[in-house]
């Protein structure tokens, strides 16, 4: 692995960056490709049907909330096993105020707990979803967890000085 | 307490979920879980019967999402590693691997080659021990109870390595970034010797048990069948895909941590069905055993964390004579390193399939963003297709051979 | 406390009712089959062939909480799972008693967050709290064992 990119993935960058006018990247010998919304479903079919990238490894979201605008990308991560686990990212940049992807269920069916999860966690809103239920909080939960306006939540730790008030707060269940 | 009452979720949440006939009361709703006994955990399923044979099975996860990755966000390289292990709490090991290669290749970090052969030698006994589990568990909830015993027999000899080289039975910690906390003990490569010498008849005696057991094989064949086109498209990984035919091992599609230099077989089964990924995974113990051999006969000599003092801190010895080590470890424990912002995605095979750490720093000393893609996660949301129109008793099986970590899903 | 030292000749034994019912109730303590996390596969070790819980008439893990008489959290509740967790401690028949096994059901141990309750005994009474993350197995027999003592203690005023 060197800090280039991959021989392999020349010719398939090399296409979707003319059909789609995506802008690649490489760090490290991982090449991501900056891709418009509009595009995402084409792409990744052309990625699965013509390029061999049978598979969907990984999709996940970043919030950069609030030094950047648009504030989230969307990250897919695809593997190609016939190109001996060849991988590509694709991200897909979303405005705070508009944030909805469209589904990639018809593509890669596994698709659909992660596009759940993008909406638990972070509020993106999936089009033309099967079952856009939350998957990991409870399913009244309010809020999305990893946004970064999100609080942590954490609880203070107790010293001596603290403890009478805290212990005050806390609940103390009966039997 | 007010907020530890149960909202019940509506029929209407559900209803576009399960088949027409469960809205007329032809078909059984029926709950299985978060308390059960076969669901290794906290995993809920909503299951539609017709009689014993399941309509649809849904899965409803989250009761051990424990905030990891955000927890992670909130601390430095160093500090969130603690958090790794408690992830997929069979394969902590393995955890540690992927988070530590994932800061490495951010920040561009060598790892000594000593300290490469130890991580090989650890993860593959890690391997080891989860699949016990998962053979002691998986044999338990079809009936098997002696299975179980066996395997934690062996599974303690794994832990008391474990903790001979980190003090810990199984959250270790023991990976840092840049190589390892320290060199492993006196007496570590007679007691894994020990274990290789030990280990082969110990499997023989689970085959013994269970490959040619008729009420085994009855249990298992034909059951939860997956083809190879399916499991691709649903991008299972690790045992389920190899028990499908497809040989996809990431330690030897990317070899990592130096597994090019390992003489050892991916197994694959073509049936896909429970009892194929039984096999593959007995194999895979033999592969392992195979790997853990040469990495010891291979063991170089040499340090085992990285010279690179801008990440690594400096051994003890040298902070009493040197000036410069002193202020690299005060430097180093009191504001950590910073990372680029860059972002970087890493996988390594765990006992359960492709695990994928997605590390972006953002130019300071904590992590911007973490992403772990679990492979119990992915492996699981098949659940649904493996187990319509089987009985429900199969279920419990087919769970089992997925082999779920219920902290690899839900993190 | 063996019953046979009580034994007279008349193949009569006499003892306060008190020590009886708690000899009999810490004897035949079921647990609950109820892992969470981590410390489940640790509780699970203490069960299987190395440690072997049945020394302590506890080899009987009930699924059912309604056939439990002891419930061992082992491993960090979620807030989703909190309400599942009170729903299964009301079912089980009293008497009965929680062990807190580990940091996380102790007290949230390292994950202090907005999924995890910081500690089970926001939810449920607890009896022991087993400090370790995970506890060894050694670790959870000491609970056992200090819960025994603790139950060996109890009045029978306090039963009502």
């Amino acid at each position: 692995m060197g800090l280039t990119m991959d021989e392999k993935l020349k010719p398939i960058v090399d296409a979707l960056q003319q059909r789609f006018g995506a802008q690649a990247s490489t760090f490290r010998g991982q090449t991501r490709l900056l891709l418009e919304r509009e595009n995402l479903v084409a792409a990744t079919t052309a990625l699965r049907d013509e390029f061999g990238f049978e598979m969907l490894t990984d999709l996940t979201a970043v919030d950069y909330w609030p030094q950047e605008s648009p504030r989230f990308h969307a990250v897919y991560w695809f593997t190609s096993w016939q190109k001996g686990g060849l991988q590509i990212s694709l991200r897909v940049p979303l405005d705070g105020e508009d944030a909805s992807l469209p589904t990639l269920e018809g593509v890669y069916p596994n698709a659909n707990w992660y596009e759940r999860e993008l909406w638990d966690m972070f509020g993106i809103h999936i089009e033309g979803h099967s079952d856009l239920r939350r998957i990991l909080m409870p399913h009244d939960w309010v809020g999305h967890p990893l946004r970064k306006d999100y609080p942590l939540g954490y609880e203070e730790v107790q010293f001596s000085f603290n403890q009478e008030e805290i212990m005050v707060r806390k609940a103390h269940p009966q039997e | 307490m007010s907020d530890v009452t149960l909202t019940p979720v509506s029929m209407d949440e559900v209803k576009h979920l399960v088949s027409e006939r469960a809205m007329q009361g032809e078909t059984v709703l029926l709950n299985m879980g978060p308390q059960h006994p076969s669901t290794h955990g906290v995993l809920r399923l909503l299951l539609e019967l017709d009689g014993e044979t399941v309509v649809n099975c849904i899965p409803d996860i989250g009761f051990l999402h424990t905030g990891i990755e955000k927890n992670m966000e909130a601390k430095r390289y160093e500090q969130a590693e603690v958090m790794t292990d408690r992830l997929d709490y069979l394969n902590t090991m393995g955890n540690n691997l992927a988070y530590c290669m994932a800061v490495e290749k951010l920040v561009d970090l060598d790892v000594p080659p000593r300290a490469q052969a130890i991580r090989v030698v650890m993860v593959e006994l890690q391997r080891i021990a989860s699949h016990l589990v998962w053979l002691g568990t998986h044999a338990l909830d079809l009936g098997a109870m002696t299975v179980f015993l066996y395997c934690f027999r062996e599974r303690e000899m794994i832990l008391d390595i474990m903790e001979m080289i980190s003090g810990q039975r199984m959250m270790t910690t023991y990976f840092r970034p840049g190589g390892l906390w320290r060199d492993v003990p006196v007496g570590f490569e007679e007691a894994v010797r020990q274990f290789l010498r030990i280990f082969p008849a110990r499997i023989q005696q689970y085959e013994d048990l269970l490959t040619k057991n008729p009420i085994f094989i009855d249990r298992t064949r034909g059951i939860g069948v997956v083809s190879k086109e399916d499991a691709l498209r649903w991008g299972l990984t690790g045992p389920p895909l190899r028990g499908s035919g497809v040989p996809y091992d990431i330690r030897k599609v990317r070899p990592y941590s130096g597994y090019e230099q390992y003489d050892f077989e991916v197994p694959t089964r073509e049936e896909g069905d429970v009892y194929a990924r039984y096999l593959v995974r007995i194999e895979e113990m033999r592969q392992s055993l195979r790997i853990i051999r040469q990495a010891l006969d291979k063991m170089p000599y040499g340090p085992v964390r990285s010279n690179n003092r801008k990440f690594v801190p400096p051994p003890r010895s040298e902070i009493g004579h040197s000036m410069e080590a002193l202020i690299h470890h005060f430097k180093l424990w009191t504001d950590g390193f910073p990372a680029p912002k860059e972002s970087v995605f890493v996988s390594v095979e765990s006992p359960r399939g492709e695990l994928g750490v997605y590390l972006e720093g953002d130019g300071g000393n904590k992590p911007y963003r973490v992403h772990w893609r679990t492979p119990s996660f992915a492996n699981l949301q098949t659940l649904p297709m493996l187990a319509k129109g089987h009985l429900v008793a199969d279920l419990v099986g087919i769970i089992g051979s997925v082999d779920i970590v219920l902290g690899d899903v839900d993190r | 406390m063996g019953l046979e030292q009580k034994l007279g000749d008349m193949g009569i034994a006499t003892m306060k009712l008190e020590e009886a019912v708690n000899w009999a109730r810490t004897n035949a303590m079921w647990p609950m089959l109820f892992g969470l996390a981590c410390c489940a596969i640790e509780m699970m070790a203490a069960q299987a062939s190395h440690y072997d819980l049945s020394r302590f008439g506890m080899e009987l893990m009930r699924a059912s909480p309604r056939q439990s008489d002891l419930m061992i959290v082992a491993g960090r509740v979620t807030r989703k799972m909190a309400p599942v967790l009170r729903r299964l401690y009301d079912q089980m028949p009293d008497p009965k008693w929680v062990i807190a096994m580990g940091d996380c059901a102790s007290t949230g141990g390292v994950f202090n967050n907005y999924a995890v309750v910081q500690g089970v005994d926001e939810v449920v009474p607890v009896d022991v709290y087993v400090a370790g993350c995970p506890p060894r197995p050694e670790a959870l027999i000491h609970g056992i064992i200090t819960l025994h003592e603790k139950v060996k203690g109890e009045k029978l005023t306090k039963w009502a």
